[in-house]
């Protein structure tokens, strides 16, 4: 492992059931990037012998918690880390199984891009439906259909061939490649290890990149869109009682650039009260900055007095959303307790809050057929379009332009979980 | 000091800014937060994360010890520089304090006190009224810490409930709590091991000397390599070998520090952080794996003591 200099990184998750070899693709992912280390080896190779297995079974790699091991399921989200020397890579893998829907829209909702598993031998099931549709809802930008187990198929180019057609039909079909979603297929076997890492030479007929190369060359989360500059804040500095007389009129807004970027003398705005201002300097711990870009975490010093607190929302002045009252998008239901459209609940969207009621549930989407009906509540794992009236507002824009300021979360004030997810349509 | 404009973040830089992110979110959501620091290595880059955080204002949490009593003195001295340079208060509560007042009982005189520190710090956080622990764990270091939460949800008795844990979406962390229950926040939860080590040579960040390579007496017991009579701040010498154990004194350091008792070094020559980050690199051991004597008694053995209230 020779992991210097990683000079960016990737956040992507993997949907598929153990039965695609999910797990063994990933254990495969760690093992030839040689981050699997000696001891994990041989507890995975005890474990092996002692289940009567006569080489090492990589997915023990991902094996999960005790509670998980005795029922022989997963029922969480598990990050795993690897790096390859130019690249971080951060996976979020989740079971695939339709009543884990919930688990499958949390790992998407920080993921730049999805490697779908499909077993050679069975081709384009509803799972696969399912996990598009759900890659599409939460706004992935870049797909991975990878075909999986093609040693069963004798790595038959014409199998690859008519379930990478079948796919892309579908994929059409449900307006997958809209909104420049870029979607690859490679053909692989997990177990072999052919095009994941290595080519191989059983597959000499697919002259496209390696899963590995597609992860290399995938862009990085915001690198593709001109988005607008929205800094949310999370925190006031004011050291007035400091010893330094210099900080006594110190004012420094601190948050992260959520989207867009942001360079001394902008004009810039405050919302929601719309007061004007120009930035005046930017902060990184001892660092003066001169812009800041997504992503990046910094202190904001603006040019006049101006009371905002956490909750508040700095824009550019020429790019400033208008606060709603109102807003409407697609929520998947996280909570074992239904949704009640009586009840008000928390909306959580950047670092602001507000009161929320459920206007109507305009209708529930079936994840395997699409198709939408209608709803009188929800209960865990469903996915519907709602319309909600804010209490105070809030300053958005459309999933599908902004994940960052689309997103929001849905808490129940009596318990303080978090029981919806949400993208503003 | 005045820095060029930068047009992508790099991989630390991205951690970078996601732990800022996750500390200024602790303090805008808890009314009453602390953050844990034991002088080892992962809660120095939290202290330094803390400082580009809330810099030029103070921390807006103090920080707080959970000693074992059975700490490296060279550590316990660390922390305490630490604490002062920076100007923050340190809040240290002892497990000793608690066998005292009989909370914690040992089954015997030589168990290690290292699980005890749960009841300790479960103590501290009702003495204070603590609705947040902020903590160094990393998901990389283990297979129960790899579903933990970047918030994760402790209910009165501190315990960890792996199906009881609120879904995390985006970076819209959750943090709300009733009186009693308890958050305990890990802001440096996507970093591995290499990381940590990567952020301290580019911080340039001090560290305790135990970290570095030095000369040590130690016996091997079961497979591992056991520091014997480690002189405490009391000057008292504790893991005294057992009677045939042969003495060796080795060149090593420690990847990881923690209670004496439970805390094995590793042979090494590097004696400075870019040795450090090269022989990480190279590396076939995981850190636990290596070093730590109490995760090896079950696969769920993590598991279970987070359950229990652990950090």
């Amino acid at each position: 492992m020779t992991t210097q200099h990683n000079d960016s990184l990737l956040r992507f998750m993997t949907c598929g059931s153990v039965d695609d070899g999910k797990s063994t693709l990933i254990g495969r992912l760690l093992f030839d990037t040689k981050s699997i280390l000696a001891d994990t080896l041989t507890q995975m190779d005890r474990t092996s012998k002692k289940r009567g297995l006569e080489v090492v079974d990589l997915s023990l790699l991902t094996d999960g918690l005790q509670a998980e091991r005795e029922q022989g399921i997963t029922i969480d989200v598990a990050y795993r880390y690897f790096s390859t020397g130019t690249r971080k890579y951060i996976i979020a893998d989740a079971p695939g199984h339709e009543q884990y829907t919930r688990n499958m829209v949390t790992a998407a909702s920080t993921a730049n891009l999805a490697i779908i598993l499909i077993d050679a031998r069975k081709g384009v099931l509803t799972q696969t439906r399912r996990h598009s549709f759900l890659a599409q809802l939460v706004g992935i930008p870049h797909i991975v259909v990878a075909i999986n187990k093609m040693d069963l198929v004798d790595f038959d180019q014409a199998t690859f061939e008519k379930i990478k057609a079948d796919y892309l039909s579908f994929a059409e079909q449900i307006g997958l490649q809209r909104a420049g979603r870029d979607i690859q297929v490679v053909p692989l076997s997990a177990l072999t290890g052919d095009m994941l890492v290595d080519r191989g030479d059983a597959m000499n007929w697919y002259q496209g990149p390696t899963m590995l190369e597609l992860l290399e060359s995938a862009p990085a989360a915001h690198s593709e869109q001109n988005e607008p500059f929205r800094f949310p804040v999370q925190f006031v500095c004011r050291p007035h009682a400091s010893d330094d007389k210099d900080l006594h009129d110190f004012r420094g807004f601190m948050g992260r650039v959520e989207s867009g970027e942001i360079a001394v003398g902008d004009a810039v705005t405050v919302l929601p009260n719309g007061y004007t201002s120009k930035v005046k300097a930017i902060q990184l711990g001892e660092e003066q900055l001169q812009n800041a870009i997504t992503e990046q975490s910094v202190t904001l010093l603006l040019e006049d007095e101006i009371d905002t607190s956490r909750g508040d929302m700095i824009v550019k002045s020429d790019q400033a959303p208008e606060p709603v009252k109102q807003i409407s998008g697609m929520v998947c239901w996280l909570s074992e307790t239904p949704l009640s459209t009586a009840r008000t609940y928390i909306i959580r969207n950047t670092t602001r809050e507000s009161k929320a009621k459920v206007g109507a549930i305009e209708y529930k989407v079936d994840v395997n057929t699409l198709e939408q009906s209608e709803a009188q509540g929800l209960v865990m794992n469903d996915i519907a379009k709602i319309n909600f009236k804010l209490a105070q507002p809030l300053m958005v824009d459309s999933y599908s332009k902004n994940r960052a300021t689309g997103a929001f979360i849905m808490i129940d004030e009596s318990t303080n979980n978090t029981v919806g997810a949400g993208m503003i349509i | 000091m005045t820095t060029a404009n930068k047009t992508t973040l790099s991989h630390l830089d991205w951690l970078e800014a996601e732990a800022i992110h996750i500390l200024r979110e602790v303090a805008g959501q808890c009314s009453n937060p602390v953050l844990l620091f034991s002088g080892g290595k992962d809660s120095l880059c939290i202290l330094r994360l803390a400082e580009k955080a809330f810099r030029p204002g103070r921390f807006p949490f103090p920080l707080m010890h959970i000693d074992t009593g059975h700490n490296y003195k060279e550590v316990i001295e660390f922390r305490d520089q630490r604490a002062a340079e920076l100007g923050e208060r340190l809040i240290v509560r002892s497990v000793e304090d608690s066998m005292k007042r009989g909370t914690v009982v040992l089954k015997s005189e030589d168990e290690s006190r290292n699980k005890h520190q749960s009841v300790t710090l479960l103590e501290a956080i009702e003495e204070f009224g603590f609705d947040c622990c902020i903590g160094g764990a990393r998901r990389d270091e283990e297979k129960a810490r790899a579903k933990e939460r970047i918030m994760s949800f402790r209910d009165e008795f501190g315990q960890w409930d792996p199906k009881n844990q609120r879904p995390e979406l985006w970076n819209l962390y959750n943090a709300r709590s009733h009186k009693g229950e308890n958050i305990r926040a890990f802001p440096i939860s996507n970093w591995t091991e290499m990381d940590v080590w990567q952020y301290i040579e580019r911080e340039n960040l001090g560290l305790p000397s135990i970290y570095f390579a030095h000369q040590r007496d130690v016996v091997m017991r079961a497979g591992s390599i056991v520091p014997v009579n480690v002189p405490l701040a009391s000057s008292e010498l504790i893991n005294q070998p057992k009677a045939g154990e042969e003495i060796i004194n080795m060149e090593v350091r420690f990847r990881t520090v923690g209670d004496i008792t439970c805390t094995a070094p590793v042979i090494s020559d590097a004696d400075t952080i870019s040795k450090i980050v090269l022989e990480t690199a190279t590396t076939t051991i995981t850190e636990r794996g290596a070093t730590r004597l109490d995760d090896q008694t079950s696969d769920a053995s993590m598991e279970q003591r987070k359950k229990e209230g652990y950090f």
